[in-house]
């Protein structure tokens, strides 16, 4: 009798309490929701700048001309074509091997302190700068390797670049499997191959694909390490075409052709004296951009479609 | 599987063949390979442009900087670099262990300009003591007033390139009297750009770069004339001023350097450094840089077309030489 009295009793305190935390709520509520907009806005804000300021290069012909010193005539062929053989070079090395040392890492790997070490050190690399692998680029494939300022250099340059990038957003999404399906296919008879063929890979594709796409996208961005190495700025040719029409259809000699990359002529445009190259990179920036929310969008997508089709 | 074994077989081929392809495809194409100086580089752009177009041949001209230029140069793997300085003596010897000799061919001037803001109404000239005295290293001016009595107290806000360009070298050389030694409590930008900024929204703003980014900007900014000597007349920068040689201390020769060998025996290179020199009056002109004195230019060619390797600087740099001075220095 005497305990309700009390809870009657102090009925206005916990009223007073409970608006209190409610009112904790909107305000922890309010300030996260203006942080994110701070963040966003700056981007949409710095976007839609490049938009207004590049819209009169958003033709065809900037994409279809060579450098130039005349701001007008003056396109991103030789930029555009450069990022994506670039870009292709550092898909097929460093996605199989990234997606393979994740997988070992995570699967294989015995657990002592010789794989904690590589754990630290693959988590480490992530964060060193770009520069640092634009330095060891040049020491080692441009002078002991002897693959000379070419897109072969620049490719597993980026490729070493996002490496740590792929090999640990390839353990998160594996590590996202439960152990059930794990136990569930060992149950059965699989072989431990299979059991990360058929299914641990399978269902954290999704994530995997993530992860790689994040990476292509910074490496689309990156400039340091490409100057580093020693790449071009007026090349007002294309490397050779990887297809050709004799058999064998495929040409290799533009692996060691000299290059120019999008961000490289952005940032030569930019310190022009000339106003009119300062659209030039303001187009290409916006485009940039476009390029790498597109790969975001598709990650996204990918990852959903992906998702929808597991069923355990 | 299909698929999978057409992948591997795609990898296995493309390493084979990145390593049988690294070397000989450069040999299969004449391509013209030019590196360096990011100030020369407009001006070598516009030659490899037009001679593309002209006689076919490929060019390729990256920005690494006048240093970064010269180690590739002196190693042999670029057939001209790009200067905005004179070899130094350090450049020199890479070149001789590289077994690399140069032909130093001087293409153009560029005029360093002093700027002030455009509201700025109490600067009309500068000497160049006055100047020393606003950048000499240990400097404490810190009002217009410090600078000149009749000046208002208005604070100083200084800009100017990175320690690691050109531009800061000769700058120094020719204001403070010794190459890199100036005052380091100013706001450094490697972005010209970024310090036309500054000087336009600061009322006491003041900077130095190169002609280019003022003629761009005549709406924002002031030059100011410069005096050379006390007593002397105020000379502003302007084609004119520099090709006469009384814009002085502040304009400095833009050269090329090009690799001896490729010159005397790849016919392309002679015909690119020809067509370079040739055209080199309309095209300096056109990227906003000043040209060389037509004699200066015949001078410079025949220099060339005698192929006489060597610097006329002995390694290091000078204020105020004439072209002519310069090459006959070279036997």
């Amino acid at each position: 009798m005497e305990h309700k009295a009390s809870v009657l009793e102090n009925l206005a305190d916990v009223r007073a309490m409970i608006k209190r935390h409610k009112r904790n709520d909107t305000l922890f509520a309010t300030l996260g929701l203006i942080c994110l907009m701070l963040g966003l806005m700056t981007l949409m804000l710095l976007f839609w700048q490049l938009i207004a300021d590049g819209h009169p290069k958003f033709n065809l012909d900037f994409l279809t001309e060579f450098p130039s010193r005349r701001a007008g005539r003056a396109g991103l062929l030789s930029a555009w074509v450069g990022s994506l053989l670039v870009m292709s070079v550092t898909f097929l090395t460093a996605v199989p091997i990234g997606v393979a040392a994740g997988l070992y890492l995570e699967e294989y790997a015995p657990k002592n302190w010789f794989t904690d070490l590589i754990e630290i050190n693959v988590s480490n690399l992530a964060g060193v700068p770009s520069i640092i692998y634009g330095l060891l680029a040049l020491g080692l494939f441009v002078y002991m390797l002897d693959f000379g300022q070419s897109i072969l250099t620049a490719g597993l340059t980026l490729g070493l670049l996002i490496l740590p990038i792929v090999i640990v957003s390839t353990r998160e999404a594996i590590r996202a499997i439960p152990v059930s399906i794990r136990e569930a296919a060992y149950g059965v008879g699989a072989t431990k191959w299979q059991v990360v063929y058929d299914h641990v890979f399978k269902y954290s594709y999704g994530g995997i694909l993530t992860g790689i796409i994040i990476g292509m996208a910074r490496a689309l961005g990156e400039t340091a390490p490409i100057i580093t190495i020693g790449a071009l700025t007026f090349i007002a040719f294309l490397p050779p075409s990887p297809i050709t029409t004799e058999p064998p259809f495929l040409n290799f000699e533009w692996l060691s052709s000299g290059f120019t990359v999008m961000p490289i002529q952005m940032f030569n445009w930019l310190s022009r004296p000339d106003h009119a190259f300062h659209v030039n990179a303001a187009a290409t920036g916006a485009l940039i951009i476009v390029v790498t929310l597109l790969m975001n969008g598709a990650a996204i997508w990918l990852r959903y479609k992906i998702r929808k089709n597991i069923k355990w | 599987m299909k698929t999978r074994l057409f992948r591997n077989t795609l990898m296995a081929g493309l390493i084979v063949q990145a390593f049988s392809f690294a070397h000989s495809a450069a040999a299969a194409d004449k391509i013209i390979k030019i590196d360096g100086s990011s100030t020369v580089y407009p001006i070598t752009e516009a030659v490899a442009e037009e001679f593309q177009r002209a006689k076919g041949v490929k060019v390729t001209v990256g920005e690494s900087g006048t240093g970064g230029g010269f180690k590739k140069f002196c190693r042999g793997e670029t057939d001209i670099s790009d200067a905005s300085r004179p070899i130094s003596q350090k450049e020199i010897d890479a070149c001789k262990e590289g077994g690399v000799q140069f032909i130093e061919l001087p293409i153009a001037y560029d005029a360093l300009t002093v700027v002030v803001n455009g509201k700025n109404d109490w600067v009309k000239q500068i000497t160049v003591a006055e100047l020393k005295k606003i950048w000499e290293p240990g400097s404490k001016v810190k009002s217009w007033k410090e600078v000149n009595a009749t000046y208002p107290d208005k604070p100083i806000n200084l800009y100017g390139p990175g320690t690691a360009s050109g531009t800061f070298d000769y700058f120094t050389e020719a204001v403070n009297g010794k190459a890199k030694s100036s005052r380091t409590d100013y706001t450094p930008s490697e972005d010209d750009n970024v310090l036309v900024q500054g000087v336009a929204g600061n009322a006491g703003g003041m900077a130095y770069f190169g002609l280019a980014y003022y003629l761009e900007n005549t709406d924002k900014l002031k030059a100011v004339p410069v005096v050379a000597k006390e007593g002397g007349k105020p000379v502003l920068p302007s084609e004119a001023t520099v090709m006469d040689g009384t814009y002085q201390p502040l304009s400095r020769p833009l050269f090329i350097y090009v690799n001896a060998t490729s010159a005397a025996f790849k016919p392309e290179i002679k015909a690119f450094v020809n067509y370079y020199l040739e055209n080199a009056p309309e095209l300096v002109k056109e990227v906003k840089y000043v040209p060389l004195p037509k004699a200066d230019y015949t001078a410079v060619k025949e220099h060339f077309k005698a192929m006489k390797p060597g610097t006329g600087f002995n390694g290091t740099s000078e204020v105020g030489i004439k072209i002519t001075d310069l090459l006959s220095r070279i036997k």
